[in-house]
């Protein structure tokens, strides 16, 4: 126990406990069902969590300083198809300058949000709410004159390509440019949450806004920078749906959000601000992602069960999480008080004797 | 003499309330649609103008109780829809329509104890478990009926929904104004209102007042289970139809009504007063802005946009407001020092 204390955090059990119930649920489905263990699986899921996992940054990082932003699927659908549209009439535009569109267009929709509530004051879960309706408003008067839609066929060649470009492949597991994207996008953001002084300053503020103000910190600019990074790569999100599935409908990246906020959520960031990792968000995604799958190719029940079975992980993640996380912290600062005493015990014994 | 003076003061700060701004929206919206057609202000267009958004209302009026005790209920709009496929699924399978429609509501009963105990005695953020209830429940429905629709409902079912029953009043509005005068005793003239607010404001203080804030919790969440599945069987009753998808997506609108009736998304205040005039302008613009046809996906944004002036614009008016107030003191601290600084000039002349 006392070695365990030294060299794991508390938030970092939360984590292994993930990846834990992660490496269960890839065994038990593999003896369940036949050709699980192959490169098409690999593929399947890989892709399929690394939209997800972008969003769910941008959400881990609003959620990390007390907010929500409800809005993040309505970015990503009018990124998308903004992005969309472009590309069909502009064929020479490459994927680089592409990518940075459509996170310019982000920005610009996550600094609306940012203004709106660290400087307008107004509650998050409210500006966002409203900001959705509005964007997805946005989406239908944008797409209005391609008659509301984005086809595959219309983009350049490379973009109708993106999505099999493979970074390596290790015999049949094939790693692909956007799961590559995704997991860069996850470190940078957990290097910043852990070393910059604005990633301290974030868990600062969600923990303790007032404490935070009483200490100086330009609250209202955190959190409007939180937006800004937030829609940022909730654009990143809308680049990535797009050269995902090519075509586009007006309700793209519809329900995002909250699926954004389930991966953070099992992935043990805590909504009310203060907790929560980059890495836990994404191993919460990775969750989500691998059930989701498994579940749709177990014959044993119907395809439907998907959500059901989701909302209940959700729920039991956040109901294990405040009945032990608050335990393992107290077991761990007990822990860390031993240490002290017994640190300044030592000193006083190979104090020399006056 | 002084209690004329107190009337008119108290008149004075109900025409600056929020209720007075929507009062007033809400009128020139309503004199707006009528210049526009002279048929809108009829008893039968205004009946029509609610009967399309009756659900909603209703559910409306439960989600006001559980904002102001400082919950929020994501799942309502699943609620709904898990009530509509039971009772679809049901009549499908042959059993008695009665039956059906106990069960729904059964079940409504039971999605929001399921919310409630885990919010009031699990202590868990009600976004989060509503959230995931809303997925849950919504994966229920779709496990209940999958892709299909299901359009064989009995006779008396359509009716209920889409006959007039009492009078021009299809029974909708009718239990819309019913739970309307029964939410408005309750919540404003009932010990359990109070609680509601108290709770609201503090829940810790609350508790040490001796109120049985895990009760009145779980209470507000099992009615609205129980509001939301009557409102999912009277929309099944109004389409004559249901789908897996039904009412998906109603939530984010009841919420917008509410917050937009000046109830805090935080907790503690609001009025049911309040969130009535936010459903008669949301109603009348709505409908004002299908007479100019606008779409129905660019009237949510309008709505949205409306959502967040209602709280930006009072926010940057009282910012302003401080910002005079300290101007006009600094220069009053400043004339008056300027005044001691002369008289002491005159004293040391002397």
């Amino acid at each position: 126990m006392k070695f365990i204390t030294r060299i794991l955090r508390p938030e970092q059990v939360r984590e292994l406990v993930t990846l834990f119930l992660i490496v269960i649920i890839v065994l038990g489905f593999g003896t369940l069902l036949k050709d699980y263990y192959t490169g098409r699986t690999f593929v399947r899921v890989s892709t399929s969590i690394a939209i997800i996992a972008v969003v769910a940054m941008a959400q881990t990082l609003v959620a990390i300083t007390r907010n929500i932003d409800l809005s993040l699927g309505a970015i990503v659908g009018f990124c998308a198809f903004f992005l969309g549209v472009q590309l069909s009439y502009h064929h020479e535009i490459g994927p680089v300058p592409a990518a940075l569109i459509a996170i310019a267009v982000g920005t610009a929709m996550g600094m609306i949000n940012g203004l709106i509530i660290a400087y307008g004051r107004v509650p998050a879960i409210i500006t966002t709410i409203g900001t959705m309706a509005i964007y997805r408003t946005a989406i239908v008067l944008y797409s209005a004159p391609e008659g509301g839609i984005v086809s595959a066929h219309r983009l350049p060649m490379w973009a109708r390509q993106f999505a099999s470009w493979s970074i390596f492949k290790v015999g049949d597991l094939d790693f692909r440019v956007m799961v590559g994207i995704a997991i860069a996008v996850v470190i940078l953001i957990q290097l910043m949450l852990t070393y910059l002084p604005y990633g301290r300053r974030l868990y600062a503020i969600g923990s303790n806004p007032e404490a935070a103000r009483i200490a100086g910190f330009p609250a209202q600019r955190i959190v409007f920078i939180a937006y800004l990074i937030g829609g940022a790569l909730a654009g990143l999100g809308g680049y990535l749906f797009l050269l995902q599935y090519g075509n586009l409908m007006v309700l793209a990246g519809v329900g995002l959000e909250f699926d954004a906020v389930a991966a953070a959520v099992v992935g043990g960031v805590n909504i009310f601000g203060g907790t929560g990792t980059a890495i836990g968000a994404f191993l919460g995604a990775t969750l989500i992602g691998t059930l989701d799958y498994s579940l749709r190719r177990w014959p044993a029940i119907s395809e439907f069960w998907r959500n059901a079975i989701l909302g209940l992980l959700i729920l039991l993640a956040v109901a294990t999480d405040s009945a032990i996380m608050a335990r393992l912290r107290s077991i761990w600062a007990r822990a860390a008080a031993a240490r002290t005493a017994e640190m300044a015990e030592a000193k006083a014994r190979s104090m020399p004797q006056a | 003499m002084l209690s004329t003076r107190l009337a008119s003061l108290r008149r004075m700060q109900f025409l600056r309330s929020w209720e007075a701004i929507l009062f007033v929206l809400f009128l020139i919206t309503l004199f707006y649609n009528s210049a526009r057609a002279p048929a809108y202000l009829t008893v039968e267009n205004q009946i029509n103008v609610f009967y399309l958004y009756a659900e909603k209302i209703i559910v409306a009026l439960i989600m006001t109780f559980i904002i102001i005790n400082g919950e929020i209920d994501l799942s309502v709009s699943s609620v709904m829809g898990l009530a509509a496929g039971i009772l679809g699924r049901m009549i499908e399978l042959g059993y008695p329509g009665e039956l059906a429609l106990a069960a729904a509501l059964i079940t409504g009963l039971l999605c929001g104890l399921w919310n409630g105990l885990w919010i009031a005695y699990g202590r868990l953020s009600s976004l989060i478990v509503t959230l995931a209830g809303m997925i849950m429940f919504r994966g229920l429905v779709w496990v209940l009926v999958e892709d299909r629709s299901i359009t064989t409902f009995p006779d008396w079912i359509n009716n209920m929904g889409q006959r007039p029953i009492l009078g021009p009043f299809p029974l909708s509005l009718l239990i819309f104004f019913f739970l309307l005068v029964i939410a408005y005793i309750v919540l404003q003239h009932s010990a359990f209102g109070r609680y509601v607010y108290v709770i609201g404001n503090n829940r810790e203080v609350a508790r040490f007042s001796g109120v049985k804030v895990e009760a009145v919790k779980l209470v507000l969440f099992i009615a609205s289970g129980l509001i939301s599945a009557l409102a999912g069987v009277l929309y099944t009753a109004r389409l004559g139809a249901m789908r897996a998808s039904t009412a998906e997506g109603f939530e984010l609108e009841i919420i917008t009504m509410v917050l937009l009736g000046g109830v805090n998304i935080f907790g503690g205040s609001g009025t049911l007063l309040g969130v009535l005039l936010s459903i008669l302008l949301i109603l009348n613009l709505r409908n004002g802005m299908s007479l100019s046809n606008i779409t129905l996906q660019q009237q949510t944004g309008v709505i949205g946009a409306l959502l967040i002036f209602s709280v930006l614009v009072p926010n940057l008016a009282n910012r302003v407001r401080a910002e005079l107030n300290r101007r006009r003191f600094a220069r009053l601290a400043a004339e008056r020092a300027a005044l001691a600084e002369r008289k002491e000039v005159k004293a040391e002349t002397k």
